[in-house]
């Protein structure tokens, strides 16, 4: 969706260059989340806490089938699609909600506070900091949503679409860092 | 009265103050749903200062054309004044103009400057004798943190400036590849201003602008908006670097192959990627301490408690703010020199008449300054109780930084070297900045040698140091660039004899300032103090400094005085006064709206000064569209 093009060619270009920017702000991205992951492992150490391998395994198969989702999506709208775009958006949101929900409705219910030690302070901090992108990246389908609704983007042009999507991958990606740094590694100590 | 009403910036900050209002009554309904008492004064204002933040980017208008995308309008890109509004407004407003953005970022930061410059002019009085003059204990302690931080923005907030108009000029680019992004860019950096200088006024701050802890966890509650306002700064660190790497990729003059680039574009790619990655890890640094204080999450808190005991759980370190705090703020260095140091290199070949020598060394050294960056930050924690078997690779990757640095300081001479050289002010800047740099540089490996370091660190002569490099790798070339490219931006003169005057005062005053400070710490002098014991015989010394810093002070207000006078006055300057090669001196000055009006193209070699018959910049024939062959 760019706003100051009117030619195909000048589209393309501006194409190009909003793709590099996107991804170098991916590379920032992963500073930070790096930085938090970092952070987990210098305050953790090889000890984790002890936390619902359930909800873990399903907030994350729920997220990955999210992308399945976000891509069908994508790949409609390329092919003019409107009605599988429309709706794969809509599930991935929906997707998106749920893991919202195991997150901060289940997982922040659970016996483990922020306050206690560094198990809280670093388990907050990932899931809030990945949550709050999440949250952003939902926010954006339904803009996305909307608009393509209203007949906006064509298989020629849907930049928007297209950063949404990659928004969302990336931001999968990251639970896939987090989620056995979280969950997996390391032991538990009663 | 009405086009004051209607600037972005009044707009901006009566929408920061309603924000503002809103935040802090919003975190007190949650608090009163809660069936806790309606006011805590951390929670309410560190809400508030967020939400006011956010409002004065609303109000000013940054988001207006992103928030017609999302209901699907197209928003054509604006050029030029607003409508019937005098041309002055766009300055005090959202334009997406890249001249007009790197005025303001300039402009900005030399505010900046002036107010940081006061407070060291403030605590430098109270340093001028020992015992106790006029300020207190606490009173000191947020004067010094907030001059380290404010000066910090200030070079930042310069960087931008001259990255954001020279950069689409100097690669003969129309803009830069995200105008609006551009425009946010710059205006997050006044909340954030605003948010660091409301922090003294809200019981100020006691951590330097490090802002360790355990000590910034404890300390009072202006530190909770100094972080933020570092975080909104950072911000404009980060959306200004994908700005200028994928301007400078994509939108480069036809011909212009990477090696073919002013040489201040190379600088400023290796700085965009320091800004790029390094900078999130400041912000997530100082938003854990954020939290900390807010919500109790122990990140740096060593202590735990029994139910945190029960649950297994390990405790906070506080070393490892240290980790990622100077992950961040030793590139940081290198994102204030850099450009600085590019500056040196762009100047020099224009007043020698010269090629500039060893034009890909020196692209490179500045790659090589900005990697070699990322591995040395442990250096900052030699002290602090960093894992003993960091110490030795940290010392030797920080050593490594020489290597590329002299690759710049030979090749700077070189280029002196034989050269026809002339003196007006910026050429003048020039050499005084690779003087004073070299006394930065030469007293930085006694820091990095760990065991000199035990003795020298947190003494003045660190502050010697560091002051060396800023102003060396920033300031000097900053006040060059500003003299160098003053006719360009305004089409008018600058007086050279003040120039000249500034120069005189200031380069003497700094050099006396520094080496006297490096000297009072190997003395005894303790950093960061607001007192000192007569005993150690430095009263004249710390004088001498203070003295010097007014020098400094006043040569600066000669500068601002000359700038302003000379915009004003009806001396018009010649489009292209030094005869440089660059392509934004081969049209007309000011700039008009549409910088090329003809597209470049490249034909030759940068800085082949002096050799008969090379072009480097041409302009296409009139007619021409779009990307000549």
């Amino acid at each position: 969706m760019s706003a100051i093009t009117s030619t195909l060619e000048a589209y393309q270009q501006q194409l190009r260059s909003n793709r590099l920017g996107l991804w170098l702000f991916f590379i920032s991205e992963a500073f930070l989340f790096g930085g938090l992951l970092a952070a987990r492992f210098y305050l953790w150490g090889n000890s984790r806490p002890d936390l619902d391998q359930a909800l873990g395994l399903t907030i994350t198969a729920v997220l990955l089938i999210s992308s399945f989702f976000m891509n069908r999506a994508e790949t409609a709208i390329a092919h003019d699609d409107r009605k599988t775009f429309l709706e794969s958006l809509l599930v991935t949101a929906i997707l998106g909600v749920i893991f919202l929900i195991g997150v901060v409705g289940f997982e922040w219910s659970g016996h483990i506070k922020p306050w206690h030690g560094a198990y809280g302070a670093v388990l907050y901090g990932m899931t809030g900091m990945h949550a709050l992108h999440v949250l952003s990246g939902i926010i954006f389908i339904l803009i996305v949503w909307n608009n393509g609704r209203k007949g906006h983007y064509s298989g020629e042009r849907h930049w928007g679409v297209e950063a949404c999507a990659i928004y969302w991958h990336y931001v999968d990606l990251v639970w896939v860092f987090f989620y056995p740094a979280l969950y997996l590694i390391g032991t538990v100590v009663h | 009265m009405r086009t004051v009403l209607a600037l972005g910036i009044v707009k901006g900050l009566i929408a920061q103050i309603i924000g503002t209002a809103l935040g802090m009554g919003l975190v007190i309904v949650i608090r009163l749903l809660g069936g806790r008492p309606a006011w805590e004064a951390e929670p309410i204002v560190v809400v508030g200062a967020l939400v006011g933040a956010i409002g004065l980017l609303i109000g000013a208008g940054v988001f207006s054309d992103w928030f017609k995308w999302t209901r699907g309008e197209e928003t054509p890109m604006r050029h030029g004044p607003p409508e019937g509004k005098p041309a002055w407004t766009r300055y005090f407003g959202v334009d997406y103009s890249h001249k007009v953005i790197g005025v303001q970022y300039t402009v900005t930061g030399i505010l900046l400057l002036l107010v940081a410059g006061s407070l060291a002019m403030v605590f430098r009085l109270e340093l001028a004798h020992s015992g106790i003059q006029f300020l207190d204990a606490a009173t000191y302690n947020t004067y010094m943190s907030a001059h380290g931080i404010v000066m910090i923005a200030s070079i930042l907030l310069g960087v931008g400036g001259m990255a954001n108009y020279l950069v689409p000029l100097m690669i003969g680019a129309s803009d830069m590849a995200f105008p609006r992004l551009n425009a946010l860019g710059y205006w997050v950096n006044v909340p954030g201003a605003l948010l660091v200088l409301a922090g003294m006024v809200v019981g100020g701050w006691n951590t330097g602008w490090t802002g360790y802890p355990p000590l910034s966890a404890q300390a009072p509650m202006g530190v909770q908006l100094f972080f933020l306002g570092v975080y909104f700064i950072g911000l404009s660190s980060i959306l200004g670097a994908v700005n200028l790497i994928v301007t400078t990729l994509r939108m480069r003059a036809p011909g212009m192959t990477l090696f073919r680039m002013p040489i201040f574009v190379w600088a400023m790619l290796a700085t965009s990627i320091i800004q790029l990655t390094a900078t999130q890890l400041i912000g997530l640094s100082f938003l854990m301490v954020v939290v900390q204080r807010l919500l109790g999450m122990g990140f740096f808190d060593p202590s735990l408690t029994n139910e945190a005991i029960i649950l297994g759980s390990t405790p906070g370190a506080p070393v490892l703010f240290q980790h990622l705090f100077w992950f961040y703020s030793h590139p940081a260095v290198y994102v204030f020199v850099l450009p600085g140091l590019g500056i040196i290199s762009e100047l020099l070949p224009v007043f020698a008449r010269k090629p500039l020598f060893g034009y890909k060394w020196i692209a490179m050294s500045s790659m090589a300054i900005a990697l070699v960056g990322f591995l040395v930050w442990g250096h900052h924690m030699f002290v602090a109780g960093i894992e003993s078997s960091l110490r030795v690779p940290m010392m030797f990757s920080t050593m490594l930084v020489a290597v590329p640095t002299g690759v710049k300081f030979f090749s700077w001479v070189a280029t002196i070297w034989q050269g026809k050289l002339s003196f007006p002010t910026p050429m003048l800047f020039v050499l005084a900045a690779i003087s004073v740099f070299l006394i930065g540089g030469l007293s930085g490996p006694p820091n990095a040698t760990v065991s000199t370091d035990m003795f020298l660190h947190d003494t003045y002569w660190v502050v010697g140091h560091f002051h060396a490099t800023m102003f060396g790798g920033f300031v000097f070339p900053f006040f060059a660039a500003v003299y160098y490219w003053f006719p360009k931006v305004t089409g008018r003169k600058y007086n050279e004899t003040l120039g000249k005057l500034h120069f005189w005062l200031m380069t003497p005053g700094f050099w006396l300032q520094s080496l006297g400070q490096m000297r009072i710490g190997l003395l005894g002098m303790r950093r960061r103090i607001v007192d000192y014991d007569p005993a150690l015989g430095i009263d004249t010394g710390q004088l001498l400094i203070t003295i010097a810093g007014f020098v400094i002070a006043f040569s600066v207000l000669i500068m601002l005085y000359n700038l302003i006078t000379s915009a004003r006055s009806q001396e018009v300057a010649e489009s292209n006064p030094w005869r440089s090669r660059s392509p934004e001196w081969q049209i007309p000055s000011p700039i008009p709206e549409e910088s090329y009006a003809r597209p470049v193209v490249i034909v030759g070699e940068p800085y082949d000064y002096g050799l008969p018959g090379s072009v480097y910049a041409r302009m296409s024939p009139v007619g021409a569209s779009g990307a000549p062959e």
